[in-house]
């Protein structure tokens, strides 16, 4: 089994985090979302380091990284798209775009492309209701979306 | 009455607007430099007297939540200042855009609320998801710091005060003040009993404040204009709801978005005069502030000839035309909540409305208390049968028993948070719930898209 670690650079991005608390603890879910941008998921390794390195408990690690829907449990594609269809989104052609997308990627909610490209995936309300239907793609929001920006955007992403 | 303000919104559009050198333009940071020398009990007093209730939805008076903490804290027990920027409830947008459009408000509104409740350190909560969110704040703190407003002498003063930002990662639970401490403290983000309340033993264990992101962000508003004088900007001064407030309006309306306004709004206004009105047909229903508030329908009138009602003034009136106060909206059954209302046209299908809100409280039950977990699962199966043109009228009666036996009987308000829309959504429409059990969907619209 290959032992996870930290690049120095995230290694001393921890350590800024752990000053900002009265105790480790407190660090879990930020160090946990550091580990994840290194390895796109959180594996075995990943949370046994987690507790390691706070001296917590690896059932702990496990039941945070389990609550929580933005850690992955599993790889993931190098781009994560959420389409987002509670009901200010739904209100506005939110499945229009998810089905669009479906159709373009050839996959279902949960799944990734066969290239590793495109992870695809719904969510539950995204605090963009005034601009919807929206979707996030990696780090960023796509607001008042049309079936041809989804287009274009996927489009980026699958190059 | 639709009186337009700009203290909350005066940089929305300005070019680098979130950044120091627009803030201070305006003003920025001389409030928080003055409260600093301020009495204690004379900054509560000016927050009780400006009569703002929590915007995150419960509607709390904050200037009371300050002068709950234990004083004068010790120093072996230090105080924390919490802000919730969660914002997961479907409909509500608000908080998102006074951190992306002018952080260094919530910062400022930190020092001072620091100040007022004797903390030191303040923690941002904010939803991961959020990515601009969190740099515009990291960049105003970093800003604010190295002009020494925070640190260990904010402004020369001797009185430290640092702000963080922390993250949560995809959990609508967290909004809920308890399972947010939990989180920030790197648990699962499940609720606490109370008591005891956060300001006897909150984050770390210790006497904690935690307020709403829109709240902080009002204070140095509130310091600048005085607070009797923001609580009479409201029209609902005299039911203690003073000031003005961010409105959002999204789904079926023209000009979606986030409007700010005195306190005294009335829906009609929020949908017709800001919004723009009322897109591709007539009004069917309207959630008023975020998606845990009952609905309302625009033929329902106000009923309260007793005297002593906060709605009397309104009796035999449309609800629409009732100011969106906190005692108003009670008093009518619902709740005031965000304040970011959720319209529905007539070709909307109420069935698959109930049905996807009802999807949202499957997945965000925490799991903790069976009641919630169960019933909320057990809600979207009889919807998703209903949607499935498979439901029978038997199971349209279940609706109302479940939703009935989680009220009360949760650790947090979220179980009510579930139960509450659910009951509303059947309580008002019933005859079309049951219209579209007898004919097998055939009278429905079947779609929520225009």
């Amino acid at each position: 089994m290959t032992k996870f670690a930290l690049s120095p650079e995230r290694e001393k991005h921890v350590e800024e985090i752990l000053a900002r608390y009265p105790n480790p603890k407190a660090a879990c879910i930020p160090v946990l979302h550091v580990c994840q941008e290194q390895n796109g998921w959180i594996s075995e390794e990943v949370m046994q380091f987690v507790a390691d390195r706070l001296s917590l408990s690896t059932a702990h690690v496990k039941g945070v990284v389990t609550f929580y829907t933005l850690f992955n449990k599993e790889p993931v594609g190098k781009h994560q798209v959420w389409v987002c269809r509670t009901l200010s989104c739904a209100l506005r052609g939110s499945d229009e775009i998810l089905h669009h997308c479906e159709n373009r990627l050839g996959i279902s909610p949960g799944q990734t492309t066969k290239d590793g490209k495109v992870t695809l995936r719904t969510a539950e309300c995204l605090a963009s209701c005034g601009t919807a239907p929206m979707m996030q793609v990696d780090k960023d929001y796509y607001e008042n979306l049309t079936t041809a920006e989804v287009d274009r955007i996927l489009d980026r992403l699958v190059k | 009455m639709l009186r337009q303000t700009t203290y909350l919104t005066k940089r929305y559009g300005v070019p680098e607007g979130w950044t120091l050198p627009v803030y201070e333009r305006d003003g920025g940071y001389q409030q928080a430099k003055r409260a600093l020398s301020m009495e204690r009990q004379a900054l509560v007093d000016e927050m009780k007297a400006a009569n703002i209730r929590g915007r995150g939805g419960a509607g709390f008076p904050m200037g009371v939540k300050w002068s709950f903490m234990p004083w004068p804290p010790k120093p072996e027990k230090p105080h924390y200042l919490v802000i919730n920027a969660d914002e997961g409830e479907p409909g509500t947008f608000k908080d998102r855009t006074i951190m992306e459009l002018d952080p260094h408000a919530v910062v400022e509104g930190c020092i001072v609320g620091c100040y007022g409740i004797g903390a030191h350190a303040a923690y941002i909560y904010v939803r991961d998801e959020l990515h601009l969110s969190k740099a515009r704040l990291w960049g105003a703190i970093k800003e604010a710091k190295a002009k020494g407003y925070l640190g260990a002498k904010p402004f020369g003063i001797d009185y430290p005060v640092e702000v963080y930002v922390h993250t949560g990662a995809g959990a609508y639970i967290c909004g809920e003040e308890t399972s947010l401490l939990n989180s920030l403290e790197g648990s699962r983000g499940e609720p606490r009993l109370k008591p005891p309340f956060p300001a006897q033993a909150g984050a770390f264990g210790l006497p904690t404040t935690v307020n709403n992101l829109e709240t902080i962000a009002a204070v140095p508003t509130i310091m600048a204009l005085g607070g009797d004088n923001f609580s009479k900007l409201s029209d609902l001064h005299d039911q203690k709801d003073g000031g003005c407030r961010l409105y959002g309006v999204s789904g079926h309306v023209n000009k979606p978005g986030i409007y700010e306004a005195c306190v005294g709004l009335t829906l009609r206004e929020l949908i017709y005069d800001l919004g723009g009105g009322v897109k591709g047909g007539e009004l069917l229903a309207v959630i008023p502030g975020g998606s845990s508030c009952p609905l309302l329908r625009p033929d329902e009138l106000v009923d309260a000839p007793d005297p002593k009602s906060p709605l009397h003034r309104w009796h035999g009136k449309n609800v629409l035309d009732v100011p969106m106060g906190v005692e108003t909206y009670r008093a009518l059954g619902t709740m005031l909540g965000t304040c970011c209302a959720i319209v529905m046209n007539d070709k909307t299908d109420i069935v698959l409305a109930m049905h996807n809100l009802m999807r949202f409280y499957r997945h965000e039950s925490c799991g903790q208390c069976t009641p919630c977990r169960e019933g909320s699962a057990w809600i979207y199966r009889i919807l998703e049968r209903m949607a499935a043109n498979e439901a029978t009228l038997e199971e349209l009666d279940r609706l109302h028993e479940i939703a009935s036996n989680i009220m009360g009987n949760t650790i947090c308000a979220f179980g009510e948070g579930t139960a509450m829309p659910a009951l509303g959504f059947l309580k008002k429409f019933r005859k079309e719930f049951e219209a579209h059990i007898r004919t097998k969907g055939k009278s429905s619209t079947g779609r929520l898209a225009l």
